[in-house]
């Protein structure tokens, strides 16, 4: 599984780091600088709204229809839906999108006035929104749900008010549970391939799809190896931010069981 | 100025009048009335289901209620939010703070009524030594025991010295010796502190153990209150008698104000009852060995026997079918199917009716 | 009088956001919708394409979603019969002879999540160019990868499950009375496990049925990248397909749901 050294090879075989050296060609920077924002931004954006969501859910029982109807739908917008929610967005958004029509015909305003950018970097904030905002549900509610009900109750018992318990008790309590959802959200965004594949045909904004041309490429024989340090770079990165999970963790397990 | 100090004691008094709390489907409360005088150590006991947890958290506003008056220190509380009527609470379990050090749960009361941080820490300092437990004031809860779980809770209620201090089944989750201790220590440091105390339980053991007074409930209303002398020996209906101790249900008739047990007249404690076939309730304790000379002895037949450490109890079914169990010192050990004679030793018994 | 001492949020908030976010939400899909009911340049809706999908008219552009769409299906089956064939045997064998390699095996099947299916491509473009020489590149050599891929999540939903039925005790039990070890598994295990199983299965057939990735750098047909292709042809046709796909998905997580629900609890 880990031919991926093959990062380190050229096609004919000899030791070579060419291909590492690559890397640091700005246009390949500028596509993992572009990854790293895109995910940063759609994970923060992703944690909040669904934190909210998660919020909104304590309290609804487990075994209930609306808690069965948000886990499935989580699941399927989280997990399953790349490419067709390149298709959703390209209706929404696009060109003749749902509501890009709208807002031309209803309110005057157009939005891409200034360009088509759905097909760009900034067209896949939405998208990635919006399976980050599911995944972030389904990665967060558990913490959420262990929440005591015995420790707002002490709170309150103390002399406590509401947002002096959150402030104190809630956000400490779930302050790991919650970066270490954002960390996931971010590696999630970052690694994920399908719905910008879906909507770029041409053009490699982001490192995934740097890999595609890399391994697609006709023009340039020898690209696949490029892939490979493509590839590397994508784990380092990813290394990075699993580590710092593991650090987040960690500190919690000071208090944590 | 100490904790114990006298000139800092709060207590007050207490009381619940009338309280009425509905839930979907179910009358929790019923209309119960219950004082509190200032210091003093009231229990609540009753099966799973009667009430007593809903009363308590009634009177610590986790619950609101539907009809009645809640006193504190004599002003009816029934609109205070829980925050502000300066209560103490220790539940059952999982209730202290997990990202806190014990001596930073300690101190959160404190710290909500705005004490300066040195106070706070002396004074949490002090509560935890009272406690016990003035060398674990750095750790988290999951490194402690159970036992020492709740006496954290229980020096974090008291700290802020409340006016009243509520107990939900503290002991429940707790294995047996450490409960049996650690319900010692909470009547100790409780009478040391002098705090209206409203402890809720459904071990009728526990309840007779440590409180000034006991309150049964059945089914939303209180049956009786009474010292645990009372409650025990003069329980005035059939729940109160079998929920309080053992006792043994024996067929007999009531006949001119007393009551006729096995050829046996026994007083009754209510003279006042009705003529006619009733149960009797015997405690194990009233019923013991006798010798044929003996003119009430009754022969019967033993079934089973059991070693209880201090004591023993053994359970034995008269000719006609009636089986009793008598509580009697170790040394006297007789084996099943033995014959014995027993009798009853004439205490007044209660009596509910067939 | 309650709102200090719950967790809970009132009922209007839980209802505002979850209002607005679900409102939010449903905007992709209703566009999805509505996107594909368009009649032409003169405005205004009709179901005419929705008809055309199911009476069966589509041209032969759309071979190649139909391809897929089978393509996609065999790969689920197999998929799912290697996760039960290979994976669900290892794990009862390692719950109770080697136990100690539990914390392995948990690592080995939990791996594939942190790998970006992009970076498995990379590294498996090389064994695929073996494979197809070996065996021809059709799309059912595909299932090896997904089996990759599915693992996380498969094996998360039979571990629970052997947990939960404490397979070591019934094996004990089951062995005491004296049966062989193939009636331990068939009559015992296999009946306690079904519910892990068939949650192991869904979810498995829900992966296979939404993976583009490997699909896509690897060149072969399934629903996914068929559906790109068709996307370009006739974007109508290929909305109203993924529209149904994700139904369908829906659906299928909503029956896991009632499965992993739906039995009594465990009193103990």
């Amino acid at each position: 599984m880990l031919a991926l050294w093959s990062g380190f090879f050229q096609r004919d075989g000899s030791f070579t780091l060419d291909n590492v050296a690559a890397l640091g060609d700005p246009v390949i920077v500028r596509t993992f600088v572009t990854s790293l924002w895109l995910s940063a931004l759609t994970a923060v954006v992703g944690a909040v709204v669904g934190a909210l969501v998660c919020y909104a859910l304590v309290g609804v029982r487990p075994d209930g229809a609306l808690r069965s109807v948000v886990d499935a739908i989580s699941g399927v917008l989280a997990q399953f839906g790349g490419v067709m929610l390149a298709f959703a967005f390209v209706a929404t958004i696009g060109i003749q999108g749902f509501v890009t029509v709208v807002l031309r015909d209803q309110f005057g305003f157009n939005i891409y006035e200034n360009g088509v950018w759905l097909y760009e970097a900034p067209g896949l904030i939405l998208p990635y929104i919006y399976f980050q905002v599911p995944l972030m549900v389904i990665v967060f509610l558990p913490a959420l749900q262990a929440l005591k009900p015995q420790w707002a109750e002490a709170n309150a018992t103390l002399g406590g008010t509401t947002a002096g318990f959150w402030l104190r008790i809630g956000f400490p309590v779930l302050a790991p549970s919650f970066l270490g959802s954002l960390l996931l959200l971010f590696a999630n965004a970052f690694s994920s391939y399908a719905t910008a594949a879906a909507l770029t045909s041409q053009g490699q904004s982001i490192v995934p799809l740097q890999i595609r041309a890399a391994l697609t490429s006709e023009t340039v024989l020898g690209r696949e190896n490029l892939a490979g340090a493509l590839a590397l770079g994508m784990i380092v990165v990813m290394a990075i931010v699993m580590s710092l999970y593991a650090l987040v963790q960690r500190r919690a397990a000071r208090w944590q069981r | 100025m100490t904790l114990a100090d006298p000139s800092t004691r709060t207590s007050a008094p207490v009381a619940l009048v009338d309280v009425v709390k509905r839930f979907p489907g179910l009358t929790a409360l019923d209309g119960v009335s219950l004082e509190l005088a200032p210091g003093e150590f009231v229990a609540l006991l009753g099966p799973s289901g009667c009430g007593k947890t809903t009363a308590l958290r009634v009177l610590a506003g986790l619950e609101s209620a539907d009809d009645g008056h809640i006193l504190i220190d004599e002003r009816d509380v029934v609109d205070v939010p829980t925050n502000k009527r300066d209560i103490g609470m220790v539940f059952q379990s999982y209730s202290l703070f997990p990202h806190l050090t014990v001596a930073e749960n300690v101190e959160f009361g404190l710290r909500m009524r705005g004490m300066p941080t040195v106070d706070r820490r002396q004074r949490a300092a002090d509560m935890l030594d009272m406690v016990g437990l003035d060398h674990h004031a750095t750790r988290f809860a999951h490194q402690l025991s159970g036992g020492q779980q709740q006496r954290v809770a229980l020096a974090r209620a008291l700290v802020t010295q409340p006016r009243v201090l509520l107990l939900d089944e503290p002991l429940s989750a707790l294995d047996a010796k450490v409960r049996v201790g650690l319900r010692d220590e909470i009547r100790r440091i409780q009478t040391e502190l002098g705090i209206t105390t409203l402890f809720v339980t459904h071990d009728q053991e526990e309840a007779l153990a440590v409180a000034d007074r006991v309150a049964v409930m059945r089914s939303g209303r209180i049956e009786q209150i009474g010292t645990p002398e009372e409650l025990y020996s003069r329980p005035i209906s059939d729940f109160v008698a079998d929920f309080v101790g053992l006792s043994n249900r024996m067929p007999a008739e009531v006949v001119g104000g007393v009551a006729v047990i096995e050829g046996q007249q026994v007083p009754l404690i209510d003279a006042d009852a009705a003529p006619g076939s009733v149960h009797a309730l015997v405690r194990p304790e009233d019923i013991v060995f006798a010798s044929e000379a003996d003119a009430h002895s009754r022969p019967a037949v033993v079934v089973t026997t059991s070693f209880l450490g201090s004591l023993r109890r053994t359970r034995v079914r008269f000719t006609d079918g009636v089986e009793v169990t008598l509580q009697h010192e170790v040394s006297h050990a007789p084996g099943p199917g033995e014959t014995v004679r027993v009798r009853l030793t004439g205490r007044p018994v209660a009596v509910s009716r067939v | 009088m309650s709102a200090t001492t719950t967790l809970a949020p009132s009922r209007l908030t839980r209802w505002i956001i979850l209002g607005v976010v679900g409102a939010v939400f449903a905007i992709p899909i209703v566009a999805m919708a509505e996107f594909t009911m368009r009649r032409g340049l003169d405005g205004g809706y009709d179901l005419s394409r929705w008809t055309i999908v199911f009476t069966g008219q589509l041209g032969p552009a759309y071979m190649p979603v139909w391809q897929g769409i089978q393509n996609s299906v065999v790969l689920a089956l197999v998929t799912v019969l290697l996760m039960l064939v290979l994976l669900v045997p290892t794990m009862i064998l390692v719950t109770l002879r080697f136990p100690s390699l539990q914390r392995v095996l948990e690592f080995i099947c939990l791996l594939p999540i942190s790998i970006p299916a992009i970076v498995l491509v990379v590294g498996l473009a090389p064994v695929y160019q073996v494979i197809s020489r070996m065996l021809g590149s059709g799309t059912w050599s595909l299932a090896f990868a997904y089996g990759i891929l599915v693992l996380p999540f498969a094996y998360r939903a039979v571990q629970s499950n052997i947990e939960a039925v404490d397979v070591v005790t019934l094996t004990e039990a089951a062995r005491s009375l004296g049966a062989g070890w193939v009636t331990v598994i068939v009559r015992v295990l296999m009946p306690n496990l079904r519910r892990g199983l068939l949650a192991g299965a869904f979810i498995s057939v829900a992966v296979v049925l939404g993976e583009f990735t490997i699909a896509s750098l690897l060149s072969r047909t399934t629903l996914q990248t068929a559906l790109v292709v068709a996307s370009k042809a006739d974007a109508f046709i290929a909305v109203i397909f993924a529209l149904l796909a994700l139904l369908f998905a829906f659906i299928l997580l909503l029956v896991i749901g009632r499965i992993g629900r739906g039995r009594p609890e465990r009193t103990s």
